[in-house]
């Protein structure tokens, strides 16, 4: 079934693999604001069960759509298409394993990964054979490399580095230092996120030069530089997340400085606001162009958010608070997920033989509104429910409990849009996802 | 840009991460979190994670966010052992009851008050610098 359609497997596991943590993540929502429901699956394993399933998610769909590029577009087929499904099935395998570790509640691990260790090893050696195939792969292409194909090969990369880095606490001279080891830790988890946003961003380029249909996009000296200060701040901007740790100061400056390098981003997405707007309008009807609109608008949105949060004065305030979740689900979702989708349906357009029929179109039309509208409102909750906590804590003093009992009106809300979103996304999602199977399936 | 410059800078960039990334891994932390975990601090670090505490506690701030922030649930005013060693036996309306033999009840307060000497948290005593950086915890 995916010997000659393995991108196309990828990304359809990762469509499931999404709706799986939307419901899961739907369940923990509403176990955070009325405990005791459905006692069967407590929180604490719905919660791992929501995180790794949309962690599944973005890897499944940015490697699918990597492995469905090379061959199809870059012209460069893949130099072993065995390693390719070996790497499909030990995923699968290592999923399963995943889940059911969870569902039985053996844990052992650290944020995002909190599966018992063992588990890494497939992961690990799976990655190393995708980053194998890449790159001998993409060294039968033409020197002067897109920046798409450069994220591509960082992300693989630094995956690997900090990967590695997440599993030091087994080693005692990090485990028994709880400062360290936590520092250490959040090093790791904010170069994962850059190093995934590598993937999703390079393939944001990608799909945007397809559309467009120019290839000089990706080979501007602009592309270039914006690639390098991602780079700079994926390696050296994570510290907002242990300000507040007893760590040495110069940690703290160094990342907060680099941080500040992000501003060059925002102005720049301001400085070409007016000309991605006229543009938008032209191509709105082509659905996955649609995908990446919203995604370059909740990169302004998220980006203004990190940067505030990212000045120790103001982190202050934040840290640890919802505010902090709005940051990494409004990143997960509003930019991640949205240039995902994007992806996927120019993929599956590309390999269906049919196009959507006008009631599908008008469903997930419909979705995209319901979808970006309920995270608006899920976003914005999130941000009230964090400043009252933060206000809560640091300024008034109170106790958790009373602070929690504040906000829990906002975190209703906040549950609530949180379903409405699930629905939205359910009608973008299934349309594509039986596109998806029955091509699979031939 | 050509070739040669951008592979350069990735390898400046790559090299430069390699050295901040020792200094990380060797940087001083206060003289409290040097002494070395208690066997027992040990094996409560290993229940904590074996039981994923963290999807709903903090350290630091940094965790779930169901359940309060633990790294000074030892030193509080209104809290301490015998507080956080009933909650860990009898669970509440929002956490479960693990049902843990007491060896495991003790080493995780082990671990809590490992954790505890630690620092300080949330941040209560700070100053704000005009360059928008922070002092914690003075």
């Amino acid at each position: 079934m995916i010997k000659k359609n393995l991108g196309l497997a990828f990304i359809s596991l990762g469509l499931i693999a999404l709706l799986g943590g939307l419901l899961f993540g739907s369940i923990a929502a509403l176990q955070f604001v009325f405990p005791g429901t459905l006692d069967s699956l407590p929180f604490y394993k719905n919660r791992p069960l929501h995180v790794s399933l949309v962690v599944a998610w973005v890897f499944l769909s940015s490697v699918g759509g990597i492995y469905y590029y090379l061959p199809k577009f870059i012209g460069a087929p893949l130099h072993s298409e065995r390693a390719g499904r070996i790497h499909f099935y030990i995923f699968i395998l290592t999923g399963i394993l995943v889940i059911f570790s969870y569902f039985f509640g053996k844990f052992g691990g650290r944020e995002y990964w909190e599966f018992p260790p063992i588990l890494a090893i497939p992961i690990f050696i799976s990655w190393i054979m995708f980053g194998w195939n890449y790159f001998k792969t993409v060294f039968t292409t033409a020197k002067n490399w897109p920046v798409y194909q450069w994220m591509w090969g960082t992300g693989i990369f630094f995956f690997l580095f900090t990967f590695t880095e997440s599993y030091l606490w087994v080693l005692p001279y990090f485990r028994n230092n709880v400062v360290r080891e936590i520092t250490v830790q959040w090093k790791a988890n904010g170069a994962l996120v850059g190093s995934w946003n590598m993937l999703i961003y390079g393939t944001a380029i990608f799909v945007m030069e397809k559309i467009k249909g120019d290839n000089s996009i990706s080979r501007t000296k602009i592309a270039f530089l914006t690639y390098l200060l991602g780079l700079t701040n994926l390696m050296f901007g994570w510290a907002h997340h242990i300000y507040n740790l007893p760590t040495e100061q110069w940690i703290r400056y160094f990342s907060y400085l680099i941080s500040m390098t992000e501003l060059i981003l925002l102005a720049k997405i301001i400085w070409n606001w007016k000309s991605t707007l006229s543009e938008s309008k032209k191509d709105f009807h082509i659905l996955s162009y649609r995908f990446l609109v919203a995604a370059d608008i909740w990169i302004f949105i998220n980006l203004t958010l990190a940067l505030l949060i990212s000045i120790p004065a103001i982190n202050l305030f934040t840290h640890g608070t919802h505010i902090t979740v709005a940051h990494a689900m409004g990143s997960m979702i509003g930019i991640n997920t949205m240039i995902l989708l994007a992806s996927c349906f120019f993929i599956i357009s590309d390999a269906a033989d049919k196009n959507y029929t006008p009631g599908e179109e008008k469903t997930i039309k419909r979705g995209y509104w319901i979808f970006n509208t309920s995270l608006l409102v899920f976003f914005v909750c999130l941000i009230i429910a964090g400043a009252e906590k933060g206000i809560g804590i640091v300024v008034e003093k109170l106790s958790f409990a009373e602070v929690m009992a504040k906000i829990n009106p906002i975190l209703i809300v906040f549950t609530f849009s949180g379903f409405v979103m699930f629905v939205g996304i359910l009608m973008v999602v299934i349309p594509p996802l039986k596109k998806a199977i029955s091509q699979l399936r031939k | 840009m050509p070739l040669i410059a951008k592979q350069i800078y990735f390898g400046f960039l790559f090299l430069t991460f390699c050295i901040y990334s020792f200094f990380v891994y060797t940087s001083d932390t206060p003289s409290d979190a040097k002494e070395l975990m208690t066997t027992d601090a040990q094996a409560g670090k290993l229940l904590f994670q074996q039981n994923n505490c963290f999807t709903c506690h903090q350290f630091y701030g940094l965790g779930g966010y169901m359940g309060p922030d633990l790294t000074n649930v030892i030193s509080s005013p209104g809290k301490g052992e015998i507080y956080a060693r009933a909650l860990i036996m009898s669970g509440t309306q929002k956490m479960p009851n693990y049902h843990l033999k007491e060896q495991e009840v003790n080493s995780i307060i082990a671990y809590l008050k490992y954790v505890d000497k630690t620092g300080v948290s949330p941040t209560m005593k700070y100053t704000i610098n005009s360059d928008g950086s922070v002092n914690y915890n003075e």
